[in-house]
C-alpha cells in the first residue's frame, strides 16, 4: 500500500509541471494584461510597472523564474490585489470553498444516501419511481437557476436567511443547501445503482438462502457494495465541488476560491491564475488518491486496476 | 480448406453483437416505458427546434422596445424579453444551439476518446501503459477550470466551445473503450479472425468497433446532457453565445434575473431545459439496461 | 420586507451606527497615490484628507486639513495655511512637508501611478514626471513655508484648481509609514493593510478581507470627529446588481452601488421611495476608428449620428432618466451648457449615407463591427442601436462583446470600427471631457486631430473670465459636432437603492458623498 501511494506521489510532479507549464503559456498568449488600464497610462510608465513585477523580461526567463519560486513555495504577489500575496489569498480563501463543500457533501449524503437506499430497497416500487423522477430533477436543475429561487422564498419572502455573505453560521445554510440538493440527486441515484448490483451478487443470495436477516445483509453486504460508487464519485466530486463552486459564490457573495480564480482569469492576474490552478490539481491529486485507498481497501478486486 | 480455417471463419461470420444484440435490446428498450417516451420526447423537441422557426417564421432578434416583458398572450406565445422580442422564437433558436454544442461537443468527445482507447486497448502492452498514464495525468486536471480559462482567455469562439467541451469529456470514453476493447481481444472470434490472417485494420473497424457501439452509445447519450450543462454554466459566467443569438443557457440565465418580474422568461426556457435533459438520462438509462442483459435481470 | 426573526443589518444600524455600503468591486489599491477607481474613491475619502474638503451638498471646496487660503492676483499662487489640529491617525501632526512629500511620490516616474498626471497642473510637475528632470533641478510649484502653510504654484490659472484638490491623487500619504514599508517609489506594499494604514481623515481602516469586507471604523484622532456620527463603514464589494439588489431587500445593505436597468421599471413602481436617480457627471458615447473605413470619411460618422434616436434609448432601453446627449460635455458643468448640436434626422442620414456610397460606387456598406465590453446594460444599448441603424441605415452591425481587459487592449491597439466608450468626469470643469479629443492625448484613441481644437483648449486653459472661457469651450463642441470622432448617446444618471435611514446623503453630480455628515435615524431628519 505505502509503495502504491509513494508511486502516485512521484506520479504527481511531471503532472504538475505539464499543468503548471501549460497553464504559465496559456495565460501569457491571452490578449489583454494585468496592467492594463482605461487611464491610459503613458507607454514609459506602464513599462516601469512590469518592469517591476519582471514581465518586461523573455517569456521563458519569466517561465523559469517562476519554477524556481514555485519550488520556495512562493506563489508571487497577485496583480490585481495590490499587496497582497498569492498564497495568503489562496490560504484565506480555500478553508471559505471547503466549508462549503464540506457541508454541502454533508447534506448531500444526509439525502442522497437513504433516498437511493430506499429506492434500492423498493426498487420498481412507485416509491422508486417517485424518488428517482425528484433525483433526476435535482441533477437537471442548475444551481444558478435554484440558488435565486431558495433566497427569493427563504429571504426576500420569508426573512428567515440571510440573501448572501459568509460571515456567520445562518449565511452557510443556503448555498450549502442549493449546491447539496444538486449532488444528493446523483448521489441517491449512485447508491441505489450500487447497492441493487450488490443485491443481485451470488454472495448476496447466498447469505440470504443461509437465513441471514434482511437488516444484517443490508448492512453487512449490500451498504458496502452501495457505498463504492459513491465514494468513487466522492473524490472528483469534492474536487469539483470546489472548483465549480464559483457559481455559488457570486450568487450569495462568497469570498471563495472559485471567485478567485475566476475574477484572476477576467483580470490577466498571472500569478494568481496559475496559483489557483495549481492548487486545484494538487487538491484533485490528492483526493483521487484518497479515494483509490479508499476502495482499495473497500473491494480489493479493484487493485489490480 | 483447412478444417481450422474452416471453423475460424464459423466464428467470425458468427461473432456475437451483430443482429441478435441489437433486435433484443431494441426489444428490451420498447418494454421500457419511461424510455421509449423519453425517446419521443427527445426527437420531437429536436424536430421542433429545426423546423418550428421556419413553419411560425419567427424572428428571434425584432426587438419591440414598447413591448418589453409582456406576458404570454396570443401574438407571442411565451411573451417577450427585456428587448421586447418574442420567447417563443428564442427558445427555438436557443434550443439549436443548445442541442447543437451538445452534440457537436460529444461527437468531438467521441471521435478523440474511441480512436484513442480503441488503439490502446489493442496495442496494448507498453504502448497502452503509457496512453493510459497519459489519460490518468489529464483526469488531475481541473478540467472545468481549464475551459474556462479557455472561453475568458481566448474569446468567445463558437467552435473553440466545441473543442474546449469535447476535450473534456473524451477522458471517460477512452477509459470505457480501452476496457472493452481490452475483454474483446481475448475473445475467441477475435483469435480465429488473427489466424485467418484478417488485418489489424479490418478486425478493428468490421469486429471491435461495432461491438463498442453499445457502451459507447449509452455514454454518449448521458454526456451530451452533461456538455449542455457545462454550456449553461459558461453562460452564467457570461462567456457562452454572443448576443443577439442565445442558447437555453444564457436564456435561463437572464431569467433567473428576473424570476420575480418576469417568470415566463425563465419558466420555458427552463422547462425545455430540463425536459430535453431529464429525457436524454432517461433514455440512456434505458440504453443501457437494453444493451446490458445482466443488469437488464431485475 | 422586515422579518420576525433576528434583526438585519439595517435595523441594527440604528443602534450600532454602521453603514452598510455596497462597493461594487473590490479596489485594487487603497493608496491615494495609485489608486484609479471608484470603488477606491469610496474607501480613500473615509481615510484621508485633503487641503480641502467638500460640501456635501453642492461640493464647493471647505477648509480641510487647511482652514484658509489665498489666491494671487494672478490665479497662480495658492497659500494654504494648516489648522493646529489636524493629525494623523497615529497622533502625529498633518505638517506641510507630508504633502511636499506626497507630490514628489505621485509624480515620481518609477511609482508609475495611473492618476499622476491629475498633478500636471503644478508648475513644472510635468518636467520632473515625464521629462526625466531630477525633483531638485525641476523646481515643482510645491514649496513649504513652514510647518503648517503650503504654497502651490500652478502653470495656468486654473479656476476649478481647488475643486481639483478632491480628488485622492492630491491626498497626503503618512510619510514615515510610506518610508517603513519602502513605498515611496514601490507598488505592491503592504502599508495598506489594516494595522498598518495611517490616514488624516475621519475613520481608520480596521478590517480587510479581500472579496469580503472593508470595514473602516471612527478615528478619535481626527480634527472634526465631533461632526462624525457613524461608528462604523462596512463596504461589500459585490460585483452582481442582482445580489446586490436582494442584499438590499433583506435590510443587508444600506445603499447599492447600482441597479439592473432591467429592474428599474418594476423597482419604481413597487418602491419608488427607495429608488433614487440622481445626475451624474458622465457621457456614455461611442468611439469611431478614423483609421479604418467607412468611418474615415466624415459623411458616414455624421450619417451614423443622424441616425440614432438618442431619445428613444433613454426612454426605452435605459429607462433611468437619462438625458439625451446632445453634445459631449453634460449641461451645467461648472456653469457651461454647450449647444446642442448632435440630432436625430434619418432622412439626412439616408442621404449623407448615399452621397457617400455614390461616390464609393458601393451599393451597400459592408458589415461592421461593433464591439463592447461584456455587460448587460452595453448590451442592451449595442443591441437597440443595432436594430436603429438597420432600419434607418440599412446596415448591417456584428455585435462583439469582449471582457473588460481584452476590451481595453483593443481600444488601445485601435483595433476596432466603433466602439462603446464612457466618461466619468474627474472634477467639475468641462476641460476634463474636452480634452480627451487633443491631439496627443492618451484618452483620444480615435485618430482624430484638429490643430485649431487643441488650440482652443491651450487658450481655455489660460483663460481666466468664464464667459470667454465658455466660448472657447462651445467652439470645441462646435468642431466635435462637424467632425464627429465620436458618437454621444446619453448622460448618466447614476440609479441606486437607498433605505430612507440614511440621512445627510445628498445626490451630487460627481456621486462623493463625505461620510462626516452621514446619521442613521429613523423617520424624518
Amino acid at each position: 500500500m505505502s509503495k502504491f501511494i509513494l508511486l502516485r506521489i512521484l506520479q504527481a510532479i511531471p503532472t504538475l509541471l505539464v499543468i503548471a507549464t501549460l497553464t504559465f503559456f496559456m495565460t501569457r498568449m491571452a490578449p489583454g494584461g494585468p496592467f492594463d488600464s482605461e487611464k491610459n497610462i503613458p507607454a514609459e510608465i506602464k513599462a516601469k510597472l512590469e518592469s517591476h513585477f519582471g514581465l518586461d523580461r523573455p517569456l521563458h526567463e519569466q517561465y523559469f523564474l517562476y519554477l524556481q519560486n514555485l519550488l520556495h513555495g512562493d506563489l508571487g504577489p497577485s496583480f490585481k490585489y495590490m499587496g497582497w500575496e498569492v498564497s495568503e489569498l489562496i490560504a484565506k480563501a480555500f478553508p471559505v470553498s471547503a466549508q462549503l463543500g464540506l457541508l454541502s457533501l454533508g447534506i448531500a449524503l444526509l439525502l442522497g444516501l437513504p433516498t437511493g437506499i430506499v429506492a434500492a430497497l423498493r426498487k420498481n416500487s412507485k416509491y422508486d419511481y417517485l424518488l428517482m423522477t425528484i433525483a433526476m430533477i435535482g441533477i437537471c436543475l442548475p444551481t444558478f437557476v435554484l440558488g435565486p429561487l431558495l433566497i427569493l422564498i427563504f429571504s426576500s419572502w420569508l426573512g428567515w436567511l440571510p440573501p448572501l455573505g459568509w460571515y456567520s453560521l445562518s449565511d452557510m445554510f443556503l448555498p450549502s443547501l442549493t449546491l447539496g440538493l444538486f449532488y444528493a440527486a446523483y448521489i441517491a441515484r449512485l447508491t441505489r445503482a450500487g447497492m441493487l448490483e450488490t443485491l443481485n451478487q451470488d454472495y448476496i443470495r447466498t447469505a440470504r438462502a443461509k437465513g441471514a436477516s434482511p437488516i444484517r445483509v443490508i448492512s453487512r453486504h449490500a451498504l458496502k457494495g452501495g457505498l463504492l460508487p459513491v465514494v468513487t464519485f466522492l473524490g472528483p466530486a469534492f474536487a469539483g465541488l470546489i472548483s465549480g463552486s464559483f457559481i455559488i459564490e457570486s450568487i450569495f457573495f462568497i469570498p471563495g476560491l472559485g471567485k478567485f480564480f475566476v475574477t484572476a482569469a477576467f483580470n490577466r492576474d498571472y500569478t494568481m491564475v496559475l496559483g489557483t490552478v495549481l492548487f486545484y490539481a494538487c487538491l484533485i491529486i490528492i483526493l483521487n488518491l484518497i479515494v483509490d485507498v479508499i476502495q482499495a481497501t473497500l473491494d480489493p478486486r479493484s487493485r489490480n486496476l | 480448406m483447412s478444417i481450422e480455417s474452416a471453423k475460424a471463419k464459423e466464428l467470425v461470420s458468427e461473432n456475437p453483437g451483430e443482429s441478435s444484440l441489437w433486435g433484443d435490446a431494441w426489444i428490451r428498450l420498447r418494454a421500457n416505458r419511461l424510455a421509449t417516451v423519453s425517446l419521443f420526447f427527445f426527437v420531437l423537441i429536436t424536430v421542433i427546434t429545426i423546423i418550428g422557426p421556419e413553419i411560425f417564421s419567427l424572428e428571434y432578434d425584432q426587438q419591440d422596445l414598447d413591448n418589453t416583458f409582456s406576458a404570454p398572450n396570443s401574438s407571442h406565445f411565451f411573451g417577450t424579453d427585456n428587448l421586447g422580442r418574442d420567447l417563443f422564437a428564442r427558445v427555438l433558436h436557443g434550443g439549436r444551439i443548445s442541442l447543437a454544442v451538445g452534440f457537436l461537443a460529444t461527437a468531438v468527445s467521441l471521435v478523440i476518446g474511441v480512436a484513442y482507447g480503441t488503439m490502446s486497448g489493442y496495442l496494448g502492452g507498453k504502448t497502452d501503459a503509457l496512453l493510459m498514464r497519459i489519460v490518468d495525468i489529464l483526469y488531475s486536471l481541473p478540467f472545468t477550470i481549464f475551459v474556462i480559462l479557455l472561453m475568458v482567455l481566448f474569446g468567445r469562439n463558437f467552435i473553440l466551445l466545441f473543442i474546449a467541451i469535447g476535450a473534456v469529456e473524451w477522458l471517460t470514453m477512452a477509459r470505457i473503450t480501452r476496457a472493452q476493447t481490452l475483454s474483446l481481444k481475448k475473445a475467441e472470434f477475435i483469435e480465429a479472425a488473427r489466424a485467418l490472417g484478417y488485418s489489424h485494420y479490418r478486425i478493428v473497424a468490421r469486429h471491435i468497433l461495432p461491438n463498442l457501439l453499445g457502451p459507447v452509445i449509452v455514454y454518449a447519450t448521458l454526456t451530451v446532457p452533461a456538455v449542455m450543462l457545462l454550456e449553461a454554466v459558461l453562460s452564467f459566467l457570461g462567456l457562452g453565445v454572443q448576443a443577439p443569438m442565445s442558447s437555453w443557457g444564457s436564456l435561463i440565465k437572464e431569467g433567473s434575473e428576473k424570476m420575480d418580474i418576469a417568470p415566463w422568461l425563465i419558466l420555458f426556457p427552463g422547462i425545455f431545459f430540463s425536459l430535453t435533459l431529464l429525457s436524454l438520462n432517461f433514455l440512456g438509462d434505458g440504453l443501457r439496461d437494453a444493451l446490458d442483459p445482466k443488469s437488464a435481470k431485475e | 420586507m422586515s422579518s420576525c426573526t433576528a434583526p438585519n443589518n439595517v435595523e441594527q444600524a440604528l443602534g450600532d451606527k454602521t453603514l452598510h455600503f455596497g462597493l461594487g468591486a473590490e479596489p485594487q489599491y487603497l493608496d491615494p497615490h495609485l489608486a484609479s477607481s471608484v470603488s477606491a474613491h469610496n474607501v480613500i475619502i473615509a481615510l484621508i484628507e485633503g487641503l480641502v474638503s467638500e460640501d456635501p451638498k453642492t461640493l464647493k471646496p471647505v477648509p480641510g486639513v487647511a482652514e484658509r487660503w489665498e489666491i494671487s492676483e494672478d490665479g497662480l499662487v495658492y497659500t494654504f495655511h494648516f489648522r493646529k489640529n489636524a493629525k494623523w491617525s497615529n497622533g502625529d501632526s498633518v505638517t506641510a512637508n507630508d504633502f511636499v512629500y506626497s507630490y514628489r511620490r505621485i509624480l515620481n516616474p518609477n511609482l508609475a501611478s495611473q492618476y499622476a498626471s491629475m498633478l500636471h497642473g503644478l508648475k513644472n510637475a510635468r518636467k520632473y514626471h515625464r521629462e526625466g528632470t531630477s525633483w531638485e533641478d525641476a523646481n515643482v510649484g510645491v514649496v513649504a513655508i513652514n510647518e503648517h502653510t503650503l504654497q502651490l504654484t500652478l502653470e495656468n490659472p486654473t479656476p476649478y484648481f481647488l475643486e481639483l484638490l478632491n480628488h485622492y491623487s492630491w491626498f497626503p500619504a503618512h510619510p514615515p509609514t510610506i518610508e517603513k514599508f519602502d513605498a515611496f517609489a514601490k507598488q505592491g506594499t503592504s502599508w495598506t493593510r489594516p494595522g498598518n494604514y495611517v490616514g488624516n481623515g475621519p475613520f481608520v481602516l480596521s478590517d480587510h478581507k479581500v472579496n469580503s469586507v472593508i470595514e473602516v471604523t471612527k478615528n478619535p484622532n481626527y480634527w472634526d470627529a465631533d461632526t462624525v456620527s457613524l461608528n462604523k463603514i462596512r463596504f461589500y464589494p459585490i460585483e452582481s446588481a442582482d445580489t446586490e439588489e436582494r442584499a438590499f431587500r433583506s435590510g443587508f445593505l444600506h445603499l447599492t452601488q447600482t441597479v439592473s436597468p432591467d429592474r428599474i421599471d418594476y423597482l419604481k413602481e413597487n418602491y419608488p421611495d427607495l429608488i433614487h436617480f440622481e445626475s451624474y457627471l458622465g457621457t456614455y458615447f461611442y468611439r469611431f476608428n478614423l483609421d479604418k473605413a467607412p468611418f474615415d470619411d466624415v459623411r458616414v460618422r455624421l450619417a451614423f449620428n443622424l441616425a440614432t434616436d438618442r431619445k428613444a434609448i433613454v426612454e426605452k432601453v435605459t429607462k433611468g432618466g437619462q438625458t439625451p446627449a446632445v453634445c459631449f460635455t453634460p449641461p451645467e458643468t461648472g456653469g457651461f451648457t454647450p449647444k446642442a448640436r448632435f440630432k436625430f434626422d434619418p432622412d439626412k442620414a439616408k442621404a449623407l449615407l448615399q452621397e457617400y456610397l455614390n461616390d464609393k460606387g458601393l451599393n451597400s456598406l459592408p458589415k461592421i463591427e461593433l464591439k463592447y465590453n461584456t455587460s448587460e446594460g452595453h448590451k442592451k444599448v449595442a443591441e437597440a442601436l443595432q436594430g436603429m441603424w438597420k432600419e434607418n441605415l440599412g446596415v448591417e452591425i456584428q455585435l462583439l462583446n469582449m471582457e473588460w481587459k481584452v476590451f481595453l487592449s483593443t481600444i488601445a491597439k485601435r483595433d476596432f470600427s466603433i466602439a462603446r466608450a464612457g466618461w466619468i468626469g474627474d472634477y467639475v470643469d468641462a476641460n476634463t471631457f474636452l480634452h480627451m479629443w487633443r491631439t496627443e492625448d492618451g484618452h483620444n484613441n480615435t485618430g482624430w486631430s484638429n490643430a485649431r481644437y487643441d488650440e482652443l483648449l491651450d487658450l481655455a486653459a489660460k483663460e481666466s473670465n468664464a464667459t470667454r472661457r465658455f466660448s472657447l469651450f462651445d467652439e470645441c463642441e462646435k468642431l466635435l459636432s462637424e467632425h464627429a470622432p465620436i458618437l454621444p448617446i446619453y448622460f448618466y444618471v447614476h440609479v441606486t437603492l437607498r433605505s430612507p435611514t440614511v440621512k445627510g446623503w445628498h445626490p451630487t453630480l460627481l456621486d462623493h458623498h463625505p461620510y462626516k455628515y452621514v446619521r442613521l435615524l429613523k423617520g424624518k431628519e
